[in-house]
C-alpha cells in the first residue's frame, strides 16, 4: 500500500481542510529513532483513511524546550509565529506524537491566540478502538508477552493521560506490568525540562540510568514509552545496563507491529 | 491565693495571642510583598480542594503509614481544642472543671455529665493514639533515619525544629494525663470513688496514682493544668518561627492553589506585548511614549529575589512544613544532584523572612545586596530540573516548587543571560532552524519521501 501524507498547502490548494492535523515534531520529523514512530502511526492514519494532514516544511518547534529552559522570549516568537500558520489553515483537531508538544499546543497555546482540540496519539487511538474503527485482533506477536510501559512526564502527571497507552497495550493481549514508579508517581527519563539538549549536572548517575534500572527490574522485555524523548533516554539507558535484553517500542510501532499493518 | 492564679492565666493567655496576633500580620505583609495574583475564581472547586486536601488530607495517604500516624496527631490536636474550652473557661473563672460541676447539678445531668465523659475519654484515646504516632515519627526521623529526613538542607535548625515539636507533643499528651489522672485518684481517695467516667485516666492512670500523698496529687494536677495551657501558648507563639504554621496555612493554601494543569506553566504577557510590537509591521519602534503617559520601569523578566515571585509562591514557602515528599520523588535528587525542591521551599521562605526582618530595622527601600538567586538558590540547582512535576505532584498540600524554578530560570537566561551553552545553540536553532538542533526547515518533510 502506497502511504499517503499530504500537507496542509497542497489540502488548501484543493480547497480543502482536513479534519486532523498529525503534528510531527521536531523529533518525529529529524531524529532517525523517532521517525520509526512517525511512519508506524502514519501507517495507522493511512489504514484508518483518516482524513489528515501534516505541515510539512511549514511546521517549526512549539518552543517548548526554551520555554522550559527559562527563555520565553524565543517560545513566544515560536508559538506566536505557529499559530498564525494554524490559524490560517483554520486547524480545528490537532493530533501528535510528543507529548511535549502536545502539553504545550493544548496548555499553553490557547491563551496567545491558538485553541484548538489537542490530542496525543495514543488517545487518539485509544478513540478509534473504542469507536471500533480499528479493530485490534488480540492473541498476535505480543499475545502473553511481559511489556511495561513508561509513562512521558507531560503525558502522564502533566495532563492525567495513564490509561490510553496501557489500554492498547491491553488490546494486544500483552502481560502488561508496571514499574515499582508508575502513573502518578513515575520517574521522569530525563529529558524533559531542555535536559535533553545540555548535559546533566553533576550527580551520582544519569536519571535515565535509574529510569532503565526500574524498567529492568520488572523484567519485561519490551519498554513501551509514548514519547521520542523518553525513547531516546530509555534505549540508551537499557542498551547500557542490560545490553541486548531489553526493546524499547513507542505504542503506536507495538500496534503496527502486532496486527501486521 | 486563689485569685492569682486567674490573673496570671490572663496575663500570660492575653500576651500569648497578642504577640501571636502581631507575628500574623508580619507574615500577611511580607506575603503580600510578592506580585498580585488573581486566584479567586471558582471559589466552588477551591473550597472543593481545600476540603478534600487539608480538611480530608488526601494526598497525605499517597503513603500510607505516615498518613495514618499524621491522621492521629491531627485528629487528637482538633478534638483536644474542646478540652482547651474547658482550660479556658477555668482559666478565666479560677474554678475546676466548672462545665463538669455545672452538668452534674442540672436536671438533666446525666445526659450532659455523660457528655462531658465521653468527650474526654474521646480526647484521652485520640492523644494516646498521637503520642504512639509521635513516637513513631521520632524514631522514623531519628532511628530509622528515613532518607528524606536526613537530607543535607535538615541539617541544624530544621532537624531540631521537627524533633522540638515532637518532644512538645508528647509532653502536651503527658500532661493533660498527669492532670486528669490526678484529679481522678483525688477523688477516689477523698470520696472512695471518682465521679469522672474517663475512659484512661480513670480505669488505668488514676487508680495507678491514688496510692500517692494527696497534697501531692493536688500539686501534680495542678503541673497538668498548667503544664498543659503553657505548653500550647508555649506552642502557639513558637509556630510563626516553625515549620509548623502549616497547620494554619494548609488551609488558605490548597484553596488558593492553581487551578490549571499540572503541565501548564504561565505565559508572560509582558513578553507576548513585546513580541507582538515586534511582528507588526505597523508598530513604530522610534515611537515616544504617548502624552501624558506615565514612564512605567521595563519589566523585570523572571524572579531574582522574593518580591519577584508571586504572593501564592510566598505563601506556599510559609506553608511548607519540610517533609520532603517533593524531594523524595525528585529525578534529580534521586540521581544526586543538588536539586532538592524542599529546598527551593525552605530557601524562599527564608529569605522572605529576612527581607521582612530588613524593611523592619531599616525600612522598605533598604537593599541588602542579596537575593534568592544566587545567594540562597545556586545556579547549578536550577539546572537540575527536568520540570517533571513530581515534586508539585507529591506535596500534600499543593505547594509548586517547580513555579518557583521556571521563574528563576526565566531571570537567569533572559536577565543575566546566564546559559549553558548548548542551550544557547538550542535557542538560536529553533530561531533560526525553527528545531532545538541543527537541521533546516527544509528538511523538515524528508521523511515522507523515505517511507516505504
Amino acid at each position: 500500500m502506497e502511504l499517503k501524507v499530504p500537507t496542509m498547502a497542497e489540502l488548501a490548494a484543493e480547497g480543502r481542510t482536513p479534519e486532523v492535523l498529525f503534528w510531527v515534531g521536531c523529533a518525529g520529523s529529524i531524529d532517525q529513532r523517532a521517525i520509526k514512530i512517525t511512519s508506524a502511526f502514519v501507517k495507522i492514519l493511512n489504514h484508518l483513511k483518516t482524513d489528515f494532514a501534516i505541515l510539512g516544511k511549514e511546521e517549526a518547534c512549539t518552543g517548548d524546550p526554551a520555554k522550559r529552559a527559562g527563555n520565553e522570549f524565543v517560545f513566544q516568537m515560536a508559538a506566536l509565529q505557529n499559530i498564525e500558520i494554524l490559524n490560517a489553515y483554520q486547524v480545528r483537531k490537532i493530533v501528535t506524537t510528543c507529548p511535549h508538544c502536545f502539553n504545550i499546543l493544548k496548555n499553553e497555546y490557547p491563551n496567545l491566540g491558538g485553541a484548538y482540540e489537542v490530542m496525543h496519539h495514543t488517545q487518539f487511538l485509544q478513540e478509534m478502538i473504542n469507536e471500533g474503527k480499528l479493530v485490534v485482533q488480540g492473541g498476535g506477536a505480543f499475545k502473553g508477552k511481559k511489556i511495561t510501559f513508561h509513562d512521558s512526564c507531560y503525558l502522564g502527571r502533566a495532563n492525567e493521560v495513564y490509561e490510553a497507552p496501557r489500554a492498547i497495550l491491553e488490546a494486544l493481549d500483552a502481560d502488561l506490568v508496571e514499574m515499582k514508579a508508575a502513573k502518578s508517581r513515575g520517574l521522569c527519563c530525563g529529558a524533559g525540562g531542555a535536559q535533553m539538549f545540555k548535559e546533566e549536572e553533576h550527580g551520582t548517575q544519569r536519571v535515565n540510568q535509574k529510569r532503565a534500572e526500574q524498567a529492568i527490574e520488572t523484567g519485561a522485555e519490551i519498554v513501551a514509552a509514548g514519547c521520542p524523548f523518553c525513547m531516546t533516554m530509555l534505549s540508551d539507558g537499557t542498551t547500557e545496563k542490560a545490553p541486548g535484553k531489553v526493546k524499547v517500542f513507542d505504542i503506536v510501532e507495538l500496534l503496527v507491529q502486532g496486527q501486521g499493518l | 491565693m486563689a485569685f492569682i492564679q486567674p490573673i496570671v492565666f490572663a496575663i500570660v493567655t492575653i500576651a500569648a495571642f497578642a504577640f501571636v496576633f502581631k507575628k500574623g500580620k508580619e507574615i500577611y505583609r511580607n506575603i503580600n510583598l510578592g506580585q498580585k495574583e488573581d486566584l479567586t475564581d471558582q471559589p466552588d472547586k477551591r473550597l472543593k480542594n481545600m476540603l478534600l486536601i487539608a480538611l480530608g488530607q488526601k494526598k497525605m495517604f499517597r503513603i500510607t503509614l505516615p498518613a495514618i500516624m499524621h491522621l492521629f496527631i491531627y485528629l487528637a490536636f482538633l478534638v483536644t481544642q474542646i478540652e482547651l474550652l474547658e482550660i479556658f473557661i477555668d482559666g478565666f473563672t479560677g474554678q475546676h472543671r466548672l462545665l463538669f460541676h455545672l452538668f452534674s447539678e442540672t436536671l438533666d445531668s446525666g445526659f450532659l455529665t455523660g457528655i462531658y465523659n465521653f468527650t474526654i475519654s474521646f480526647i484521652e484515646v485520640l492523644s494516646l493514639l498521637a503520642l504512639i504516632a509521635t513516637f513513631v515519627f521520632l524514631a522514623r526521623r531519628n532511628l530509622l533515619k528515613v532518607p528524606r529526613f536526613v537530607k543535607s538542607e535538615m541539617n541544624g535548625w530544621p532537624k531540631l525544629d521537627a524533633n522540638i515539636i515532637l518532644i512538645a507533643e508528647i509532653w502536651l499528651v503527658a500532661c493533660i494525663f498527669m492532670m486528669n489522672g490526678a484529679d481522678v485518684a483525688r477523688e477516689i481517695q477523698i470520696n472512695g470513688s471518682s465521679p469522672y467516667g474517663f475512659l484512661i485516666s480513670g480505669n488505668i492512670v488514676g487508680p495507678a496514682l491514688s496510692g500517692l500523698n494527696i497534697d501531692l496529687l493536688k500539686v501534680m494536677e495542678r503541673f497538668g493544668w498548667w503544664g498543659h495551657i503553657l505548653g500550647v501558648l508555649g506552642f502557639i507563639v513558637y509556630l510563626p518561627y516553625s515549620k509548623h504554621l502549616h497547620i494554619m496555612l494548609a488551609f488558605p493554601n490548597t484553596y488558593f492553589s492553581r487551578l490549571k494543569p499540572r503541565g501548564e506553566i504561565f505565559n508572560m504577557p509582558a513578553i507576548t506585548k513585546e513580541i507582538k510590537a515586534m511582528m507588526d509591521p505597523n508598530a513604530d519602534p522610534y515611537a515616544a511614549p504617548s502624552e501624558g503617559a506615565e514612564a512605567v520601569a521595563p519589566p523585570k523578566f523572571g524572579a531574582k529575589d522574593v518580591q519577584d515571585l508571586s504572593w501564592k509562591n510566598l505563601l506556599d514557602a510559609y506553608s511548607c512544613t519540610e517533609c520532603g515528599r517533593c524531594t523524595a520523588a525528585c529525578p534529580a535528587n534521586q540521581t544526586g544532584k543538588l536539586l532538592s525542591p524542599r529546598k527551593i521551599m525552605m530557601d524562599t521562605r527564608d529569605r522572605l523572612t529576612e527581607v521582612g526582618k530588613n524593611i523592619d530595622l531599616h525600612g522598605p527601600d533598604f537593599i541588602d545586596n542579596k537575593q534568592l538567586l544566587g545567594d540562597f538558590i545556586s545556579v547549578e540547582e536550577l539546572r537540575a530540573c527536568t520540570t517533571c512535576q513530581a515534586c508539585v505532584q507529591e506535596c500534600p498540600i499543593n505547594i509548586d516548587p517547580l513555579d518557583i524554578i521556571v521563574q528563576l530560570r526565566r531571570a537567569l537566561i533572559m536577565e543575566d543571560s546566564n546559559s549553558p551553552e548548548e542551550w544557547n545553540l538550542m535557542f538560536s536553532n529553533i530561531e533560526n532552524n525553527a528545531a532545538p538542533w541543527q537541521f533546516s526547515q527544509q528538511d523538515r518533510e524528508k521523511w515522507v519521501s523515505d517511507l516505504k
